[in-house]
């Protein structure tokens, strides 16, 4: 007890005492799962990549941590990392938007591209991040995604896309759309080149993007109980004035109408990717 | 005009709409064909073949009805995924016989409804850009009224998009736009042009190649050079070889907001 504590009025020092018979844990040590309430130790949920243990519940991850839990230790090489955006037809209150959101998520577009190994396997990865406008697409974040589809036909590698997105990035108007195609093509040019692509849908991923590259994978897995709509649930509810069953659009949901090849659970995600790469013939020894 | 009255020209339900034009352009030779071989046909979709002057031609039209009765037997023109399937499988079929594909794009959107959901609508509009995108045959769209978002684009992924004086296209319609940005729809004329969603704005974005004065009905005169117009468009890209018509394509998508 130094001075000060000792000169304290006596009620304040009894809130001392009792604080003292509890361990202290400060609040940016402790996480609640949002679906089960479980206080969870955030050093646990790391070890358990960001899953809670009593319920599965997958917290969100942000682009950086996805490809950390995917890539190889040190092998993650960014590419395009320098392209931003700019409000292309002066869009009211975008400029503030992308500033604040490049704040927010130290990054300065809605996805991360590069080449990385996993299990020692080359590969093109590609990583939304929902911390930037909700991994909204806009027209650096489709050129982004068709470079890196590009740089992958042109050296032969498979590709990665783990999505996540509201849509097409209504500020950029039209430009945004064209996203769509653009990228569209940029993955038929991969699958032409006889090419493997596999998606990883995450949640929640909608609109624009499920419209296009993230349901024109080879291979489409996704993180359970995702999200994966066209349009979002509350678009559907205010055209039909109904309730939606409450599995509706979850990645098991998707699944069952056939859209969905596998359910992976996140500790499981590296593993099923680089065996379905081994079995496409990639990192075979030379 | 203002952005917003474009919108508001671009709905009128006196409009013709794309069986007019299919009717105007190809008279007694045009042909329907029903459905997408798989689910069933979807009639917000009308499609089949023709001739135009002297050439054979696949014709996909998104329709919105003209009266009561055939607007809600073509849910006022908002597709559902079997729809873009059958779009995509005369397509193919276009491709298979090298004849050029002319598309009309009239829709608020696709639909958004739990059929649609669970029959794939995001996976039917990806599936229609991917293959439209290396489709070996020429394509044309025409914008002749509402082009909303991802609804539109699906019949959209061509060598030329041309686009109605008085046709708009847009990501998001300028009601939805402002009330997700603002919380207030009746901001709609403001949100529309902020969206530069006419076809002037189109045009000058790079995303339209050609700004087309709209027929009356009846005008048989006017449909006459609008026929000229794709014949010669069509017969221009015919003689293209169809591998470099569609790397053109692509280019042409790849360039759309360049991005330094």
């Amino acid at each position: 007890m130094d001075f000060f504590t000792f000169i304290k009025p006596k009620n304040e020092l009894e809130g001392a005492d009792t604080d003292v018979k509890q361990p202290y844990v400060p609040d940016e040590m402790w996480e609640k799962c949002p679906e089960c309430g479980t206080l969870l130790l955030t050093t646990d949920v790391e070890e358990n990549f960001q899953v809670c243990s009593k319920c599965n519940h997958h917290f969100r991850l942000n682009a950086r941590q996805r490809i950390n839990m995917t890539a190889d230790k040190d092998s993650f090489v960014e590419m395009d990392a320098e392209l931003v955006s700019s409000n292309i037809i002066d869009f009211p209150g975008y400029d503030e938007k992308l500033e604040k959101s490049k704040l927010k998520s130290k990054e300065n577009e809605s996805v991360i591209c590069g080449t990385c190994k996993l299990d020692g396997i080359d590969a093109v990865i590609v990583s939304m991040n929902s911390e930037f406008m909700m991994g909204s697409m806009g027209t650096v974040t489709g050129d982004k995604i068709t470079r890196a589809f590009e740089y992958a036909t042109a050296n032969g590698l498979p590709i990665i896309v783990f999505t996540v997105s509201g849509g097409a990035r209504m500020q950029e108007g039209i430009l945004s759309l064209m996203q769509m195609a653009k990228t569209s093509g940029a993955v038929k040019k991969h699958s032409d080149a006889g090419l493997l692509y596999i998606t990883v849908l995450t949640d929640p991923t909608s609109g624009g993007v499920t419209a296009s590259f993230a349901m024109e994978g080879d291979i489409i897995l996704a993180e359970p109980k995702a999200l994966i709509a066209f349009a979002g649930p509350r678009v559907i509810e205010q055209t039909i004035r109904q309730k939606l069953p409450r599995d509706f659009q979850t990645a098991e949901f998707v699944r069952s109408k056939g859209f969905v090849d596998k359910v992976v659970d996140r500790r499981d995600m590296k593993q099923t990717l680089v065996s379905l790469l081994r079995i496409h013939n990639y990192g075979e020894v030379e | 005009m203002s952005a917003y009255d474009k919108v508001i020209a671009a709905r009128d339900t006196n409009k013709l709409t794309s069986v007019d034009y299919i009717k105007a352009l190809f008279g007694e030779s045009f042909i329907e064909l029903h459905g997408d071989r798989n689910f069933a046909d979807d009639k917000a979709v009308v499609g089949g073949v023709g001739m135009l002057n002297n050439i054979p031609v696949t014709v996909i039209g998104l329709e919105k009805g003209r009266n009561t009765k055939e607007r809600m037997e073509r849910n006022f023109g908002a597709a559902h995924p079997e729809g873009y399937r059958k779009a995509l499988r005369l397509m193919k079929q276009a491709e298979k016989f090298h004849r050029p594909v002319l598309c009309f794009v009239d829709t608020s959107g696709a639909f958004c409804g739990i059929g649609a959901e669970e029959r794939g609508q995001g996976h039917a509009i990806a599936t229609n850009l991917m293959e439209m995108m290396a489709l070996k045959t020429p394509v044309l769209s025409v914008f002749i009224g509402e082009g909303g978002s991802g609804g539109a684009i699906a019949l959209a992924v061509a060598d030329e998009v041309w686009m109605m004086e008085n046709a708009v296209y847009s990501v998001i319609s300028p009601e939805g736009c402002a009330s997700i940005l603002w919380k207030d729809s009746s901001k709609a004329a403001e949100a529309a042009e902020c969206l530069k969603m006419t076809a002037k704005d189109l045009f000058e974005l790079g995303v339209v190649e050609r700004i087309l004065r709209e027929p009356a009905a009846g005008d048989q005169k006017m449909f006459e050079s609008l026929k000229l117009l794709i014949c010669r468009t069509f017969e221009k890209n015919l003689a293209v070889d169809p591998e470099r018509l569609a790397q053109l394509r692509y280019n042409r998508f790849r360039k759309i907001g360049q991005v330094k």
